[in-house]
């Protein structure tokens, strides 16, 4: 009971001291530079995203522009230090950014958070500075075209089960071969390398995954069709196909058998991304609706004025503001280095719930017009859904949150 | 060449203002950089990236807030800052343009500017006033509503709108003072990495009654209101009763 007391006062004090202020509500409260990025992302959706975010959906269309527009902004390389090529900012920076890109389109959020966290952020942390210089300088946006990239953990046959991986790296000399297929891969079809687990010794379970980087023009590697997707459908998702993908032993993430702890570390940042994600739908699922119900009347006065259109409205304004502070906190504590595997899932749960509950009562509060692809209501309410299923569903984030919980309560006597 | 750009910190083009006593509502109000100012910035920043200008310099007449306004000029690209501070608000209620046209011919000497840019109008009290009392200050030539410039031979040539088109106004020599129009440029989004530079970057503060001038407003502002709901259209039954209403009721018939 002690301990835990004393690791709270620590953790507040790391946070005063690098924010000056206990805790940051509200936009307003962001420090300067935070709250210049949220103007400028916030602005940069709504000119270039929301107006196409219709269009690139319905033609199933990769933003090509906006990601390239992206890059030229540093949103492509945020957390990738200044010495790599990329901005060198933190991870409240990133959770800002990703709510506000994603709330001119999800599609670009998504697209935005599997390049910056799935792959970048472990190339990044775990690679030497040879990988850096090859894997993430061209990938951070500093040069003249960008490369993406894309994270292979899922296979056909398990996701969230990371340590039962059947693709297999094989050693051959001083190479690598890895031969299996990784599944729900975002991106795919646009990136340029992928990092891909791989199990070097079934036997070890887990502790035999290890973390390679693999060119996508490889030899032996090849894509599978595009999933025909319910949401976020400007981005492409694929298999990843690796028939005897021969690849250099400097390729290898990290050390031998630290794969699991790579994949587990990346998906914590991961979550901090769609944790944004979802506040970035559910605001633009309030957006709609409030305007809406402001406008619509009916038994002649404007539908805002019945209060069941307006204990909605709290509803969503509430499940959105409170996951955005569990969000922050998770960004905080990530950024002042301590373990914040269960602040993530708690926010990446929250917000998830949060998007896919007010893109509902969106639809519900336009009718008819929330039915029509005339407004974007529908769109919000299929961009929501995969929030609550990819990097971990909701049912594997109450998992890591109780058993974190467990943990903490076990080892405190 | 010298750049000062004027930046003036107004309500956001986006909030629907509320009148109170008199005045404009500003308490708990979205403010911004006013989008005539951005155009400038952006015109001066376009200026030092084409090497025509050596150093672009901001400036604001406002409260403290005044330096989020400043910073996102220089997070554009503009080298340095100068806050004129003051609480007076500028949105015409106390400081009015020959005011702040007198502050600017100040600091446009002390800075021993060659260009001013502004923008056209400030989207708060739309009185376009400031530049062009500016210039007659200084002495200055000027042009309003610039819809191109071009720098040329130590000179400009600007392309201003005119309701008839446009007309081409060459300054052989400078310094001269030039008002933004929208047809300008389009502004840049300011990059992360700039965003990052601009908390580094000098803003000097002075206070505005330290120059010596007369703050006073010298217009009296005696009524502020919000323009009249527009009212339901009616349908008419036929071509006469058209006609009588048209006569009768709006008064556009004779």
């Amino acid at each position: 009971m002690f301990s835990r007391l004393s690791t709270n006062l620590t953790r507040r004090v790391a946070l005063t001291a690098r924010y000056g202020c206990r805790s940051i509500t509200t936009h307003s409260q962001l420090p300067e530079e935070h709250k210049m990025i949220y103007d400028m992302c916030r602005k940069f959706a709504d000119e270039e995203l929301a107006p196409n975010a219709g269009e690139w959906d319905k033609k199933h269309e990769f933003p090509t522009d906006a990601i390239a527009q992206l890059a030229e902004l540093g949103l492509m390389g945020i957390n990738v230090p200044e010495s790599m090529g990329g901005v060198g900012l933190d991870a409240l920076s990133y959770a800002i950014v990703m709510e506000e890109i994603s709330r001119g389109c999800a599609s670009t959020g998504v697209i935005c958070s599997a390049h910056n966290s799935l792959y970048l952020y472990p190339v990044v942390e775990f690679g030497t500075p040879e990988q850096h210089e090859k894997w993430v300088t061209p990938f951070a946006g500093g040069s003249e075209s960008l490369q993406i990239g894309c994270f292979g953990l899922s296979e056909p046959g398990n996701g969230s089960d990371a340590g039962a991986a059947t693709t297999t790296a094989t050693r051959d000399g001083d190479d690598w071969i890895i031969n299996g297929t990784k599944a729900w891969i975002t991106n795919a079809y646009e990136a340029s390398a992928a990092v891909v687990f791989a199990t070097t010794d079934k036997s070890l379970k887990h502790k035999g995954i290890s973390a390679f980087i693999v060119p996508n023009d490889a030899e032996g590697f090849s894509l599978g069709a595009k999933e025909d997707k319910l949401g976020i459908r400007a981005s492409s998702t694929a298999n990843l196909i690796m028939e005897n993908v021969r690849i250099s032993g400097d390729n290898l993430l990290g050390e031998e058998g630290q794969g699991f702890k790579i994949a587990m570390q990346t998906l914590d940042g991961g979550r901090i991304g769609v944790a944004g994600q979802g506040l970035g739908i559910a605001s633009a699922a309030i957006d709609c609706a409030v305007n809406y119900a402001l406008e619509r009347t009916a038994f002649g006065k404007p539908i805002a004025n019945f209060q069941m259109i307006q204990h909605k409205i709290s509803e969503m304004v509430l499940a959105r503001d409170s996951a955005r502070l569990l969000t922050w906190r998770a960004a905080q504590m990530k950024d002042a280095g301590e373990n914040y595997t269960r602040e993530a899932a708690m926010a990446k749960l929250a917000a998830s719930e949060a998007a896919t509950m007010c893109a509902h009562q969106s639809i519900q509060i336009l009718g008819g017009m929330g039915y029509v692809t005339e407004m974007p209501a529908e769109r919000h309410y299929r961009d929501a859904r995969i929030t609550e299923i990819y990097e971990g569903t909701s049912e594997v984030q109450h998992l890591v949150i109780s058993n974190d919980v467990l943990k903490e309560y076990k080892s405190s006597y | 060449m010298k750049v000062l750009v004027g930046v003036k910190r107004v309500v956001d083009y986006a909030v629907k203002v509320r009148v109170q006593n008199k005045s404009v509502d500003l308490n708990n109000v979205k403010m911004s950089l006013n989008p005539f100012c951005e155009i400038a910035v952006e015109e001066a920043v376009r200026l030092k990236e084409g090497k025509h200008a050596d150093e672009v310099v901001a400036m604001s007449i406002g409260p403290k807030q005044c330096t989020e306004t400043l910073r996102t000029a220089l997070a554009m690209g503009c080298d340095r800052a100068i806050h004129v501070t003051t609480d007076l608000r500028t949105d015409y209620m106390d400081l009015q343009p020959y005011a702040i046209a007198k502050i600017f011919e100040k600091v446009a000497e002390q800075e021993g500017t060659d260009l001013v840019l502004l923008g056209k109008q400030g989207i708060d009290s739309d009185c376009g006033q400031t530049g062009p009392m500016l210039a007659g200050f200084l002495g200055w030539p000027q042009v309003t509503f610039a819809a191109n410039l071009e720098a040329k031979d130590g000179g400009i040539q600007v392309e201003r709108e005119t309701d008839a088109g446009t007309e081409t106004i060459n300054i052989p020599s400078l310094p001269a003072v030039v008002t933004c129009d929208l047809r300008l440029n389009e502004p840049r989004y300011a990059t992360l990495p700039n965003i990052m530079k601009a908390k580094k970057k000098k803003v000097d503060t002075i206070a505005a009654d330290s120059f010596g001038i007369d703050l006073e407003a010298h217009n009296e502002v005696l009524e502020v209101f919000e323009p009249p709901q527009r009212q339901e259209g009616i349908m008419v039954d036929d071509i006469d009763q058209l006609v009588d209403k048209l006569k009768n009721e709006a008064g556009v018939l004779a």
